[in-house]
């Protein structure tokens, strides 16, 4: 445990330490660094070792080291790598922009994860060039109207500050904080109303981001307002409580349910796993003789298994390996181990004397698209 | 409402008459709406009609869960294991192929793996699971250790799996015989086993159903 741990803390201290570097180099040796944020800049440096820190240790675990290792294999296979490149872009597109997982499970619960998931991608990526140094607007000399971009200390494009463009990008945040509060909104909604998320929900687990998020929209809302129609008025007072709740989300980034924004991309290896793993060589039932799922997924998991301490060897059988066996299998023979007690006990012709060929449990209802027979385990692989 | 400590799942398969109560009532909690989690075969429906309804075990040491990528699933205090959490299930199918009771379902185009919860939502506030509270056969019962000696006085409880040389212990118990008397139920020594012809399961069966008369 000592050496992965020793291992994340340096991979934690060296991606500060780029990130670092790069506001240096980005804001020009600090000439563009504006001084106010460095509080921000600060809690995101820490934020950078937790997340960094948590990642490393998340990988190291033996379930996710052999995924993380597999995913990387199957998407550079190259057999598979052009397909595995378009799709890819299309997995990319349909889960990570999308949402589009999320949609299926509800289109409320999809509609409020889009909103919370774009309010804050467009925040983040308009303050951290920003608070960085890596973005900043200068006028151009003789033209006192128009702004030139500059983006890590390079001129870029130019407009008129007066335009509508300008007046949109100069909002930004105030966009986004309306996207994320609608957001944030329907979360609480869902969560104030409905019984089953009643239930399951903590309040640092569910609630916590809910108002954090909350609150760095409306402060920062309120900046909006009070320079805009208020004349400034308790703008200072705002502009620490903006800075506060800001300051607080970003530390709390690698502890809680935001970390599943760095978790989640994993998906992406999963599918390419199971894509390769499907059109490779089947694992094949050792009681019922047919296939479940890849070799490969059947060869991991052993290991896994091995690796946590479980020991589900059957030394001495032909099965080898109770993973060897389908979860049908596995159910039917649960009841099967039940009735032979039973029969032990009441007497009566014992069926297993007659020869008997195992065939794969049937699920009793098929027609609800629930169980083995359904649409979503015939796409799992199962047969 | 306080939670009665006391309250504990029994399964006690050779019970099962396959009438589906259990998968229509488990898509009527709040936690899944519209989505069963019970697992309900035919353990081999061209020689029998026997069925076998499946719900999660509760392991003490839940394979499930360790075996997932994604830190997903949770075991609560009360040792519930509960279903995938929403925001981590990457539905990587580690739990569906590792769970030794073959429980976890995978939903592909939710990204998400479902499984029973308990009812998490209604044996937290002394409630009965959905599935047990419509068991017609009480195949599926919830109650307490007490009532369940009295009900099925030829059998009992027992929560020790194993499964080649991998021993589980599970919060959700067994129903056994008490002759002969056995600790833990080795499923691999059912490999071979045929499943129990329509003649044969009719008395095991209502014997055990009617055992109190």
């Amino acid at each position: 445990m000592q050496r992965e741990v020793t291992f994340a803390g340096i991979c934690g201290f060296i991606a500060t330490l780029v990130l670092a570097v790069l506001i240096l180099i980005g804001s020009r040796n600090l000439a563009h660094f504006d001084a106010a944020l460095v509080a921000y800049t600060a809690s995101i440096l820490f934020a950078t070792f937790g997340l960094t820190y948590r990642y490393t240790m998340w990988l190291q675990r033996p379930p996710t080291a052999i995924y993380w290792k597999r995913g990387w294999q199957t998407f550079l296979n190259r057999k598979y790598l052009r397909k595995n490149a378009i799709n890819w872009l299309r997995h990319v597109t349909e889960d990570m922009a999308l949402n589009r997982f999320i949609f299926e499970r509800s289109r409320m619960r999809g509609l409020t994860h889009f909103l919370i998931m774009w309010g804050c991608i467009i925040a983040i990526s308009i303050t951290f060039p920003l608070v960085f140094g890596w973005l900043h607007f200068e006028s151009v000399p003789g033209e006192m109207d128009t702004y030139q971009a500059y983006v890590f200390g390079f001129p870029t494009f130019t407009f008129a500050s007066g335009s509508i463009f300008g007046f949109l990008i100069f909002h930004g945040l105030v966009w986004s904080a309306f996207i994320t509060i609608s957001g944030v909104m329907l979360a609480m909604r869902r969560r104030m109303r409905e019984e089953g998320a009643a239930a399951l929900q903590l309040f640092v687990e569910d609630f916590l981001p809910l108002i954090l998020l909350f609150a760095v929209s409306i402060t920062g809302l309120m900046l909006t307002a009070s320079y805009t129609w208020l004349k400034g008025y308790a703008y200072d007072f705002i502009a620490i409580l903006h800075a506060i709740t800001v300051i607080i989300t970003f530390l709390w980034l690698p502890f809680g349910k935001f970390f599943h924004i760095f978790q989640r991309p994993a998906q992406i290896g999963v599918r390419f796993y199971k894509y390769v793993g499907e059109r490779e060589e089947p694992a094949i039932c050792r009681r019922c003789n047919t296939p479940f799922t890849s070799l490969m997924h059947v060869h991991d998991l052993i290991t896994t298994e091995k690796q946590l301490g479980y020991n589900y060897e059957m030394p001495g059988t032909s099965v080898e390996h109770y993973q060897w066996i389908c979860p049908r299998c596995r159910r039917a023979m649960l009841a099967l181990a039940q009735g032979q007690l039973w029969q032990r006990q009441l007497g009566g012709e014992t069926p297993a004397l007659i020869a008997y060929t195992p065939t794969t449990p049937s699920y009793v209802n098929p027609g609800i698209g629930e169980g083995p027979l359904g649409h979503e385990d015939a796409k799992n692989f199962h047969p | 409402m306080p939670k009665p400590e006391r309250y504990e799942f029994f399964i006690d398969i050779s019970r099962c008459i396959g009438c589906q109560a259990c998968v229509q009532a488990c898509s009527e909690c709040d936690t899944h709406k519209g989505v069963s989690m019970i697992q309900l075969d035919y353990v081999d429906r061209s020689v029998s009609t026997q069925t076998v309804p499946v719900v999660c075990m509760h392991c003490d040491s839940p394979t499930c869960a360790e075996v997932c990528p994604a830190d997903a699933i949770k075991r609560t205090g009360d040792g519930v294991v509960q279903t995938a959490r929403k925001p981590r299930c990457i539905a990587c199918n580690n739990c569906v192929l590792a769970c030794p009771f073959g429980v976890p379902k995978m939903h592909n185009e939710m990204n998400l793996m479902m499984k029973c919860d308990m009812c998490y939502d209604r044996t937290s506030v002394g409630l009965k699971p959905m599935c047990a509270s419509v068991c017609p056969s009480q195949a599926l019962f919830y109650g307490t250790r007490e009532e369940i000696e009295r009900l099925r006085p030829s059998s009992h409880p027992i929560n020790t799996f194993q499964f080649g040389q991998q021993m589980i212990t599970t919060k959700v118990n067994m129903m056994v015989p008490n002759e002969p008397h056995v600790r833990l139920i080795d499923i691999a020594m059912s490999m071979e086993q045929a499943p129990v012809p329509q003649l044969l399961s009719d008395d095991p069966l209502m014997a055990n159903l009617y055992e109190e008369q």
